[in-house]
């Protein structure tokens, strides 16, 4: 029955937490997990007679988010009191921007399939504080934790450019990794430091004609499943409703869902009468921010490589795989300790292969990036180079890798107190070469027969020579010597 | 915008600011802000063309504050005023409607 042609309309509401130490308007401390209203003061509490003062951080960082999601950045902003009716935010507004965002018509680039990229349009990004915490499971009434009230989020507004549920979790993922490189924020999904808010609906054509279904906006997503999961589910629900009514987008039609985890669907939300009528006005009690040339450029300069682009020149430049680009671009801090490692001389092959597969296993038995790991890209570099020209093999090489991320020793001293070193002397080897030719007539005479026997008799021989010299030879070169005896 | 307000305006704005009045008020404060809003009109007679609109009363721009931490109030001082306390959260009747989060 659901023969008919649509195409899926998705914008994206992101709240970011910043990661300042402070809050948004007063000096009490950013902190997760503390004991209940431990981390407040008059101004978050909405005392009478209190006045915000802004932080200066949290200012600049949601005009660096702004500058690399190519936002026109204003150069004056202000902030309004938008009306809020619940005990989490205890003034009865919450502080926000209305008429002049910090950042305004941008984009970001995310990755879809194949390789490719696409521009979905950012309408605006703006400051505000988030509000605190509701608990409802200690009994018939609520328990209110003013701790993260008054903390800096910064409120990224898409356009409707998502045309799928992947798409949606693409730019998800694709901002996270923009924060994390700005160090704007932790961006841990598992402590609520991103919130999103689809809104959905669909362009469905019947007989020639374009209908538009009533938009549904699902909200407060906190992990990449739930977004696209859910963003999934209404396409589901609102083409059913959509044949089965016929209902139409029209003023006023909008609802809100949230989604259950469990059921895995959406769940239409109780909305009063009148709810979104938010009544804005300027806040006075704070004075507008003028964002000089000199200061811009002064953010600007912070501003870093970002990582679709550093991936991409990764494949580019290094030959990589995506899968190896991807993880080394995953964090700011593994991809500078790779490419610095590399600039330090070690060869970038090398390098990422020991990141991506030593690397990347004990940092995530670890939970932690790879750059945290403890291996300087100096000591990275020289191990890699040793692997190289041959001086230790490439399992030593993992071992060593290993090793390194428990010592401070240096990666030579490693090798040479773990007998690593594989013997390269010609001679040396060459003598363990003709023993094992004499001790062994019946495999020597099947290898040098050739035949069916020979690759395996080869083999055997080589692992003689090996055992003999007790791991220690160098195996490139004892294959170019036996082969000499042939 | 005229200088009166009737009745039904008080009670949309009453429900918006989740107040419950009584008929007795809400006839008082259509009263009321009648006459402020016809006070306020007042403003209306300046001239205003080619004035820039203002943002904000003091020409002042840029109070911005370091981000270091100072300490907080705790959580005894902070619970002294509230009506009611369930450990060291504030107690309030259970939201029905949560539609909170900033
Ligand atoms: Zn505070």
């Amino acid at each position: 029955m659901n023969d008919l042609e649509y195409q899926v309309v998705v914008g994206l509401e992101i709240h970011v937490h910043l990661a300042t130490r402070t809050k948004m308007f007063c000096s009490c401390e950013l902190a997760y997990g503390q004991a209940p209203n431990s981390r407040v003061c008059p101004v978050c509490l909405g005392m009478p007679g209190v006045l915000p003062i802004m932080n200066r951080q949290a200012v600049e960082f949601a005009i660096l988010t702004a500058m690399a999601l190519n936002c026109r950045v204003s150069p004056y902003t202000k902030w309004d009191r938008k009306s809020y009716y619940y005990p989490d935010l205890p003034k009865n507004y919450q502080i926000s921007q209305y008429d002049l965002p910090i950042g305004q018509d941008g984009f970001i680039e995310i990755p879809i399939e194949q390789g490719r990229t696409k521009r979905i349009r950012i309408r605006r990004a703006h400051l505000e504080e988030d509000a605190g915490k509701n608990t409802h499971t200690f009994g018939d009434f609520s328990a209110i934790d003013l701790n993260r009230a008054g903390s800096p989020l910064l409120e990224i507004v898409t356009e409707p450019d998502l045309s799928s549920p992947a798409e949606v979790r693409a730019l998800a993922q694709e901002l996270q990794r923009i924060v994390r490189y700005l160090g704007v924020s932790e961006a841990d999904m598992q402590k609520g430091h991103m919130r999103f808010e689809p809104n959905i609906n669909l362009h469905v054509t019947r007989n020639g004609q374009v209908f538009k279904t009533p938009i549904t906006e699902v909200k407060n997503l906190n992990s990449f499943r739930s977004i696209e999961r859910s963003v999934a589910y209404e396409i589901e629900r609102q083409l059913d409703e959509f044949i089965e009514t016929g209902k139409t987008l029209q003023m006023g039609n909008k609802k809100t869902f949230g989604w259950d985890d469990e059921s895995q669907c959406t769940v239409l939300q109780r909305e009063k009468e009148e709810a979104h009528d938010y009544r804005y006005f300027p806040e006075p009690d704070l004075v507008p921010v003028e964002v000089s040339t000199e200061w811009m450029e002064s953010i600007r300069s912070r501003l870093c490589e970002l990582p679709l682009m550093r991936e991409k020149r990764y494949i580019q430049q290094y030959r990589m795989s995506e899968y190896d680009a991807g993880v080394l671009t995953a964090d700011r801090a593994t991809a500078e300790l790779f490419e610095s490692a590399v600039q330090a001389g070690g060869e970038a092959k090398r390098v990422c292969n020991l990141l991506t597969q030593s690397g990347l296993k004990m940092s995530n038995d670890r939970g932690c990036t790879m750059a945290e790991l403890g291996i300087s890209p100096d000591k990275l570099a020289r191990l890699a180079k040793m692997a190289d020209n041959g001086q230790i093999s490439a399992t030593s090489a993992v071992l060593i890798f290993e090793t390194m991320t428990q010592s401070t020793d240096e990666p030579e001293q490693i090798a040479a107190e773990r007998n690593l070193i594989q013997k390269s002397d010609a001679g040396e080897i060459e003598v363990l070469v003709d023993q094992v030719i004499a001790d062994h007539p019946q495999a020597v005479a099947d290898w040098r027969e050739g035949g069916k026997k020979s690759a395996k008799s080869r083999g055997f021989l080589m692992g003689q020579v090996i055992q003999k010299s007790k791991g220690q030879a160098n195996p490139k070169m004892v294959s170019e010597i036996l082969d000499r005896k042939k | 915008m005229a200088g009166t307000i009737d009745e039904a305006q008080v009670r949309k704005v009453a429900k918006l600011a989740r107040l419950e009045l009584t008929d007795e008020e809400v006839k008082r404060f259509s009263r009321d802000l009648a006459a402020i809003l016809e006070y306020i009109q007042k403003l209306n007679e300046l001239n205003t063309d080619g004035v820039e609109p203002l943002a904000h009363c003091l020409p002042i721009t840029n109070v911005l504050r370091d981000d270091i931490v100072r300490p907080s109030l705790g959580a005894e001082a902070t619970l002294a005023n509230a009506p009611d306390r369930y450990e060291d959260y504030f107690k309030v009747p259970s939201i029905f409607d949560d539609n909170s989060g900033a």
